[in-house]
Parts: structure tokens; sequence; C-alpha cells
């Protein structure tokens, strides 16, 4: 109990299984089909920028739209009763455990041309037609996919905020705006950053979800990673690596963030 | 704390159950149509076909078997190894701890694609130099490589928590190092170590990128079967597949709800 043996099988298995993949990944950034050192793995990469900046784009887009449902959601679970706030929270957990692409599938299904949207909108004499294939859709999955993420951390920091210092704020003379600026918000932040980061990395970087539902323009880098690197591991490795270091600017600016909050 | 809670006006239940729908309705139509007679979104009748085509399937019952024995297998080495880490982790201080730790998120925060594409070059040239060839065993190290850093998040707070006297007081007791550990240290770590394997098997039956890139060319899982049916032309066989899932989900999920109520009830019945 005393001893750090019990840990050393997993340092050698994070060496083998986690720091050598990494950088083989940036070696093979860095050299070309031959082994030699070459930058052309960028430059090639540099071709897909365009793609880099849509698939920021939707999961901005994605994250700022789980973020607007969850909030006001967590806020309300935490008024519940203790035990239906646990259900609750189980409830939402559930289609999470879905497999990730049967809950994509069943989108198709839902937005496919007389899918039960198609007809519902026929009945009220909207033209039949297909809701697939363009960025709304894309946002659309990607918000059903992650909106679990962001509503757990928000609640949880809510609901561990002390009672004492709400009533105090009451006692203080605070109504409930202000309790809610001065007391609840500001402590919800780090719950809000670990949300953020929770949605934001997986829909930046996912595939499928936009092979699935969007539209040809709407592919993402991380179907192009996975289009590119079957037949060139040079380019695919180049744009993984710098799709892991934008990944970890952005994790590193969120703590920033995070800290920042706590000190004030 | 009563006195200060107020309930939720009806505008906040109407939305919370907007948002339950929102969760919930596109699991909802899946099972619908898996009893459709139909191979359309348009209902033809109510059948149980699709049920009778799912279970003649091999190649989905075949990867079903896989998918499990996959979880089965990497959750529970996951957790050996993961708690074994904890346990040694936590006797470490300072920078050396810290570097250890963030090495060990690094599968939490990298992006599973890349995960996966870094393990497959991995592999691949492990394979080119040993001889073998990607399938069960690769992806099965991914998947623990991808639970192991989840156990140890899990089991490391009731190290930090437990009460390191008991350890001694054991050793004083007569036990050996590891009786101590099996005898008594286990039993507070136990929520931990259950959490951490739950998660564990939850996150290898839902993996599918990683299971992608390090499967090789024959492995199939029941993510990379329901991707190729997917790719090749919807099938309803995928919504009874659905169903079955969505069933399954909710019965061990009733289970480890059902278990933390007893742990409560057990926390308060000590205090």
């Amino acid at each position: 109990m005393k001893s750090r043996k019990p840990s050393i099988p997993y340092i050698i298995w994070m060496v083998v299984f986690t720091m050598i993949p990494i950088v083989m990944i940036g070696c093979t950034a860095f050299t070309d089909k031959n082994g030699n050192f070459s930058l052309d793995a960028f430059s090639n990469a540099l071709f897909y920028s365009e793609v880099f900046l849509k698939s920021l784009w939707i999961a901005f887009l994605s994250t700022v739209i789980c973020l607007v449902l969850a909030y006001p959601l967590a806020y309300m679970l935490t008024k519940m009763k203790q035990s239906s706030q646990n259900t609750m929270i189980m409830l939402f957990m559930i289609p999470m455990w879905m497999n990730f692409l049967l809950r994509i599938y069943a989108w198709i299904m839902i937005l496919q041309e007389n899918g039960p949207l198609d007809n519902f909108l026929a009945i009220l004499g909207i033209p039949h037609s297909s809701y697939l294939g363009n960025t709304a859709a894309v946002v659309l999955g990607m918000v059903y996919e992650y909106l679990p993420f962001m509503i757990l951390p928000i609640y949880t920091v809510m609901s561990k905020i002390d009672g004492g210092l709400i009533e105090a704020a009451r006692d203080l003379g605070s109504g409930n705006v202000t309790v809610f600026k001065k007391v609840i918000f500001p402590l919800s932040i780090p719950g809000v950053i670990s949300g953020i980061t929770m949605v934001f990395v997986p829909s930046a970087s996912t595939f499928l979800v936009s092979q699935y539902l969007g539209g040809t323009d709407d592919i993402m880098i991380g179907d192009v990673i996975d289009k590119v690197f079957w037949t060139d591991q040079n380019t695919g490795s180049a744009i993984s690596l710098i799709l892991m270091v934008f990944i970890l600017i952005f994790l590193i600016i969120m703590n920033l963030f995070g800290d920042e909050e706590a000190i004030a | 704390m009563n006195r200060i809670k107020r309930k939720n006006g009806v505008a906040s239940k109407i939305y919370i159950a907007l948002i339950m729908i929102f969760l919930y309705a596109p699991i909802a139509v899946l099972i619908i149509y898996s009893f459709n007679k139909g191979k359309t979104t348009v209902w033809k009748g109510f059948s149980l076909k699709w049920y009778e085509a799912l279970f003649r399937d091999d190649n989905i019952m075949n990867a079903l078997a896989n998918t499990l024995i996959i979880a089965v297998l990497a959750s529970i080495f996951a957790t050996i190894l993961g708690t074994m880490a904890a346990v040694g982790i936590s006797n470490f201080r300072g920078k050396k701890r810290m570097i250890i730790q963030n090495v060990s998120n690094i599968p939490i925060i990298s992006p599973d694609i890349v995960m996966g594409v870094s393990l497959m070059l991995l592999f691949s040239f492990l394979g080119v130099i040993f001889g073998f060839e990607m399938g069960f065993f690769t992806v099965l190290i991914s998947h623990i490589c991808f639970c192991v850093p989840f156990v140890v998040l899990n089991v490391m707070p009731r190290i930090t928590k437990m009460d390191r006297s008991i350890y001694d007081a054991a050793l004083d007791l007569g036990c050996n190092q590891w009786q101590a550990f099996y005898k008594v240290v286990i039993h507070e770590l136990m929520p931990g170590i259950v959490s951490g394997l739950l998660m564990s098997f939850t996150y290898s039956l839902d993996d599918f990128i990683i299971s992608y890139f390090t499967r090789g060319a024959k492995f199939q899982n029941l993510s990379i079967e329901i991707y190729s049916m997917t790719h090749r032309r919807i099938s309803p066989k995928i919504n009874a597949l659905s169903a079955l899932l969505f069933l399954a989900v909710l019965v061990i999920m009733i289970i480890i709800n059902l278990r933390d109520r007893h742990e409560e009830k057990v926390r308060s019945a000590r205090t």
C-alpha cells in the first residue's frame, strides 16, 4: 500500500501504448513515404484548411446550442427533490449509452424523405422532401450526440453549491436575479468550462456524423483523416498532429479560464 | 435547505419535457420501425420478422459475441491494471505524480480518431517486425488503453480519502502486505473499482472509432457491423437490434441505480 511498485505495469503500458504511438504520429508527419525528413505532408494538409475551419465552425455551433439548452436544464434539475434528480440524471444518460452509430442512424430515419418528419410536415401542406444533407442536420446530430456531456458537468457543479451561500445572499437582501448573477452563475463556471470541453473536442474531431447527415460540403476533419490515412499515412498523420495540437491549445486556454475564475 | 429551494414552475416542467422528447424521440422511432412489416419508413403493419432475421444473421450474432467478449476482457483487465496503478501512483509525490497522471489522462482528452490512428501506426509497425496481423488482440489492447484512465480516475479519490491507518492496523493484527490489501483495503476501494469497471465496460461496448482503426481486415464487432450495414442499405434489422440494445441498457441502468440507492442507504445507516 505504501509501495510504488504496483504502478510499474501501467507506467510501462503507458509508454508503449500512449507515448510511443504519439511519437510515431509525429515522426510519420515529418517524413515522406521513404522515411526521409520532409514537410510535404504539412503542405498537403494545408489543402484541407477549409475543411478544418468548417469543422471548427460546426463544433462551435454545436457547443453553443448545447450550452444554451443545457444550462437552464441543469439549473432546473437542482431545484428538484434529490431522488427525482437522480432519476432524471439517469434518464438523460440512457440515450448516451446507445451505440453512437445507432443514434445517428435514428436521425437518418427521421430526416429522410417519407420519414416521420417529412410525413408530418406533408400533413401541414409542405411538399415532400428530404431534410438530410445540410449543415443544420449535422449540427442537430452533434447536439443530440453530445448534449448529455454538457448537462452532466454543469449539473454536478451546480448541485454542489452550498445552500448556505444562497441563504446568506438572500439574508443580505438579494433578489432571485442577484442571487443568480452573483452566486450561482460564478460558481457554476467550472462546470460550464468542462461542459464546453467535453462537447467541443469530440464534435470537432468526430467522423461519420457529417458523412451520414451532411451534404458534400459538410465534410469534417475527422472524415478527411479517415479518407486520407488509408492511402497516405504521412499526410494523415500531419492532419492528426495539427488537430491534436489545436485541441491541446484549446484545452490550455479553457484551463486558464477555469483557474482565473477559481481565483476570482 | 428546503426553505431556499423554490419549486420549478410550469414553464420549466414543459422545458424539461421537451428536452426529454428530443432525447427519446429518435430511440422511439427506431423501436417503432423495428416492428414494421415494410422495409422503408412507410408503415406496412406489425411484424416481428426483423427480429427473426436478426437472430438468423450469423454475422451480427458473431459481432455481438465479439463485442461482449472484448468488453468483458477489456474492462476486467483495465480494472486490475488501473487499480494497481492507482495504488502505486498514490505513493508518488509532486512533479513525478503530476507527470504520470497527465500522461494517464492523454487517452481521455485526445480525440478518439487520433488515438485510433496512432495505435494503428504502432500495431502495423509492430506487425511488420513480429509478423502478426491486426485483429482481436489489437482491438482488445486498444480498448484496455482507453479504459484504464477511467479506472484510475475512479479509484484514486477513494485512496486519497481512505484512512491509511486501517492498513497499518491490518498489518499489526498479523496480516502480511498482500493479505492487508485484499482483506481490508480493497473493500474501502470497492465502490471506485466497481464504477471504473462499469464505465470501462460501457465505453468498450460503445466504441466505434478506435475499433475501426485497429481491427485489421477481418475482425468484426457490433459497431463495425452496424457501420457496414448502414453504409450498404438501411435495413430494419438494425432497428430490431437497437430495440434490444436499448432494453439491455435500460436493465443495466436500473441495476446500477438500485445499487447506488442501496449504497446510499448503507451509508446513511452507518452515520
